[in-house]
């Protein structure tokens, strides 16, 4: 396979409605995930894995979180003198009034990172996907196709309500885009986009320059839905595991999804590392009493008391026989001495004070905000 | 380049030869400790806490894990515009190469180096030990006290201080006398290897040793003495917080098991205080539904299905179902295969204890509790199923399953 250039463009806000509590002061990509990562650290990764060296992350709103996370880049290798990283936050100025509508608006404001990048192609994709994806292999398939547009999808099984912004097409035989549905009113296996979509770089300055001047603002009625007879729009399925946080209940099943194994050794490959912020915290400490099943604990955590099927990220801490259940504990947060949390998802830093009892359900898990204390 | 108001030398070229196996392959600054570190992890961010930008490494053994470890400096944040971190090995000069001699002559051969900053002060440092100290303090104690040496020093319980450098002071703490290990010790104020100099008056005894033909050019054998010969302002500057030299298996594994010890004064928590290391890109540890992990440190990349107590367990390592570690140390990236038990140990990077394999054993179940030590399995060393490997053994080499026991 010959490697070709790709700049990644990637939209951190885009679901940030559908994630509650979650996204209240954060972009969808600032989103904590798995016990040390963020939601952008999946497709950064997969980009950088991928041999992307050039990454434009579009910020909307909210994004301090996502501009601290991301720093310089070098995390992710991407801090570079050529390409590297580029957070583009809104800005207003003549025809664009800075905070966008939808994927084409925001990528006509843009459009000078777009022009000035070096890279034959473009990715764009969002940050709802945990996947470890390879990108140039979907590269190769649009070049075989002789694609102008080619979009990944999976195989999956939609459900009637929480279909909010899916999107759906047939693909022909070959691979080809047919008709394509936004928010589907069914129920049934369907070819699921992935929010992920490979073209030539100025294929997609042509379409930006156009739409611009034809005030079309999304990427998904304007081009892909409008589009799909005069383009030669691609299908490509992503077999791999992927999973797609479009609601807070997709967040804690992927969560969860992670204490399988088989589900980790296709995330966290060895030679394909998801790559995330350093924080130089200590390993985790186990104090005398702990009992801990099926759990995955970041650095930097002191448990102190029982834990199961649970999540705890860097740096929280777990007191003495307090007993988590089926939970998410994210970074900073501190349950005290005696307290019990079954299907809850603790926000960054918040505490739960001594002998407390919480209790979600599994298919209602208990989200308790940021810093809150309880 | 802007003049820096001081700079550090850190002696990292030891072999580390008492560590044995450990050190076979790396310099003893760059031995793994405590889950997520190296031993220089501690001397380089204390530096950093400290506020010094300014860091030369001074190596000569075994410098290839020690310089990629380094890099650019960036995980201590000593990549700067002006300074940050260099590794400094011994080079050729138009008058010939010499290996470092001693110490001293360590820091000789790299007086330009040194003057290129033209600082007032000059720390110099070992990367053998683990502590956490704030060398502005120290640096502050050496203006105050217009000195033109200061010794950091420690207290140690008298019957051990014959195993020292030991500083005679006065009650202002200015040093008359320098004893090397005496067999009947005057003071307890052991010298912790930490020395502030004024640098001028430092390049000056540097350069008149490296004149004096048999001298060994160590600082504890030659420089110190020859300043207090002369007189001049030398001050022990006392330290009173956690202390430990890993310059042997014993003291490597029991600072090691301090980190699991609440009543110790070493506290890695400390936000103020960060201990900074070179992350591997991990994701979280994982404990399986039948393992038993308690009063031990686990670090990312890890999976534990067996039991862990009172250990210390490095990145990636994975302890099988139905293994045993008590009391040990388990380095980075090495396997722990079903059933085997690991007491006492410290088992270096990237080792297979096979299937069953027994390694070390506890004090209390020996009958004759002299034959007893920790036992060191070094790194790559696969051991085979069912293999025996007796306390206090050094294993180098691979052992297959049927060669059963090994002293």
């Amino acid at each position: 396979m010959i490697k070709r250039t790709a700049m990644g463009i990637v939209f951190s806000n885009m679901h940030d409605n559908h994630l509650g509590s979650l996204t209240r002061e954060r972009t969808t990509g600032s989103v904590p995930f798995g016990g040390r990562y963020r939601l952008v650290d999946f497709v950064l990764s997969s980009m950088v894995n991928s041999g992307v060296s050039e990454v434009g992350v579009i910020a909307k709103s909210n994004y301090q979180t996502l501009m601290d996370h991301l720093g310089s880049g070098r995390e992710w290798d991407l801090a570079r003198k050529l390409g590297g990283l580029t957070v583009l936050p809104p800005y207003s100025s003549g025809d664009s009034q800075g905070i966008y509508a939808g994927r084409l608006d925001a990528l006509s404001g843009v459009s000078g990172y777009i022009r000035n990048g070096r890279a034959e192609y473009v990715i764009l994709a969002d940050c709802d996907l945990i996947a470890n994806l390879d990108f140039q292999s979907m590269i190769a398939f649009h070049e075989e196709k002789g694609a102008e547009i080619t979009l990944a999808y999976r195989r999956e099984k939609i459900r009637r309500e929480g279909n909010e912004n899916i999107v759906v097409f047939d693909a022909e035989d070959d691979g080809r885009v047919g008709r394509v549905w936004l928010s589907p009113q069914m129920e049934e296996e369907q070819n699921v986009y992935l929010n992920v979509a490979v073209m030539k770089r100025e294929l997609l300055e042509k379409i930006v320059e156009e739409a611009r001047s034809r005030n079309k603002r999304s990427f998904t009625k304007d081009i892909l839905i409008e589009q799909s007879d005069s383009m030669r729009i691609y299908a490509y399925e992503i077999e791999k595991y992927v999973m797609r946080i479009n609601s807070l209940q997709d967040y804690f099943d992927a969560s969860m999804a992670l204490l399988h194994p088989q589900v980790r050794q296709e995330l966290f490959p060895a030679e394909r590392p998801v790559l995330t912020r350093v924080r130089d915290q200590v390993p985790a400490k186990y104090g005398i009493g702990a009992i801990v099943k099926n759990s995955l604990v970041a650095d930097g955590c002191i448990i102190e008391g029982t834990v199961e099927n649970s999540i705890i990220f860097r740096g929280a801490k777990i007191g003495r026989g307090a007993v988590i259940r089926d939970s998410i504990i994210m970074a900073g947060a501190v349950i005290g001495a005696g307290a019990r949390l079954e299907y809850v998802v603790a926000d960054r830093d918040a505490t739960i004070r001594d002998t407390r009892m919480l209790v979600g359900y599994k298919t209602y898990p208990l989200f308790i905000e940021k810093k809150s204390v309880i | 380049m802007r003049k820096k108001e001081w700079i550090a030398m850190l002696l990292a070229g030891g072999q580390g030869s008492r560590l044995y196996s450990l050190t076979k392959n790396l310099a003893k600054p760059a031995v793994p400790f405590g889950g997520k570190y190296r031993i220089i992890d501690f001397p380089l961010s204390n530096c950093v806490n400290s506020g010094i930008d300014t860091v030369g490494v001074l190596t000569q053994y075994q410098p290839l894990v020690l310089n990629e470890y380094i890099g650019s400096g960036q995980p201590w944040d000593l990549d700067r515009q002006e300074g940050g971190v260099f590794v400094l090995p011994p080079y050729q000069k138009s008058s010939g190469s010499d290996w470092y001699t001693g110490t001293a002559n360590a820091i000789y051969q790299n007086l330009p180096f040194i003057e290129r900053y033209d600082p007032e002060y000059v720390l110099i440092l070992s990367g053998d030990h683990i502590y956490k100290m704030d060398y502005e303090k120290m640096l502050k104690f050496h203006k105050e006290k217009e000195a033109d040496c200061t010794i950091a020093v420690l207290q140690v319980p008298m019957e051990e201080a014959s195993r020292f450098g030991i500083m005679n002071a006065q009650e202002d703490g200015k040093i008359y006398e320098f004893e090397e290990k005496p067999a009947h010790p005057k003071s307890n104020l052991a010298s912790m290897g930490i020395y502030i100099f004024t640098w001028k008056k430092l390049r000056e005894y540097l350069e008149q040793d490296a004149k004096t033909p048999g001298s060994a050019n160590d600082f504890g054998k030659n420089i110190i003495p020859s300043m207090l010969a002369a007189n001049e302002q030398m001050y022990a500057y006392a330290f009173d917080g956690y202390w430990k030299d890993v310059g042997t298996i014993d003291s490597l594994w029991e600072a090691n098991m301090d980190l699991l010890d609440p009543k110790v004064p070493l506290s890695l928590y400390d936000p103020d205080w960060k201990i900074y290391a070179r992350n591997p890109a991990l994701p979280p540890h994982y404990i399986a539904p039948g393992a038993h992990v308690q009063n031990s440190m686990v670090t990312e990349g890890c999976v534990i299905e067996g039991t862990v107590d009172f250990s210390v367990v490095f990145a990636g390592v994975t302890i099988e179902e139905g293994a045993v570690v008590r009391d040990s140390i388990i380095m980075p990236g090495s396997v722990i295969q079903k059933g085997a038990v690991v007491d006492y140990a410290i088992v270096a990077e990237q080792t297979i204890i096979g299937e069953n394999a027994v390694v070390g054993a506890r004090p209390e179940g020996m009958e004759d509790i002299s034959g007893w030590g920790v036992t060191v399995i070094g790194s790559g060393v696969a051991i085979g199923a069912g293999v025996h490997i007796a306390p206090k053994a050094m294993v180098e080499t691979d052992i297959a399953a049927e060669e059963v026991l090994v002293k």
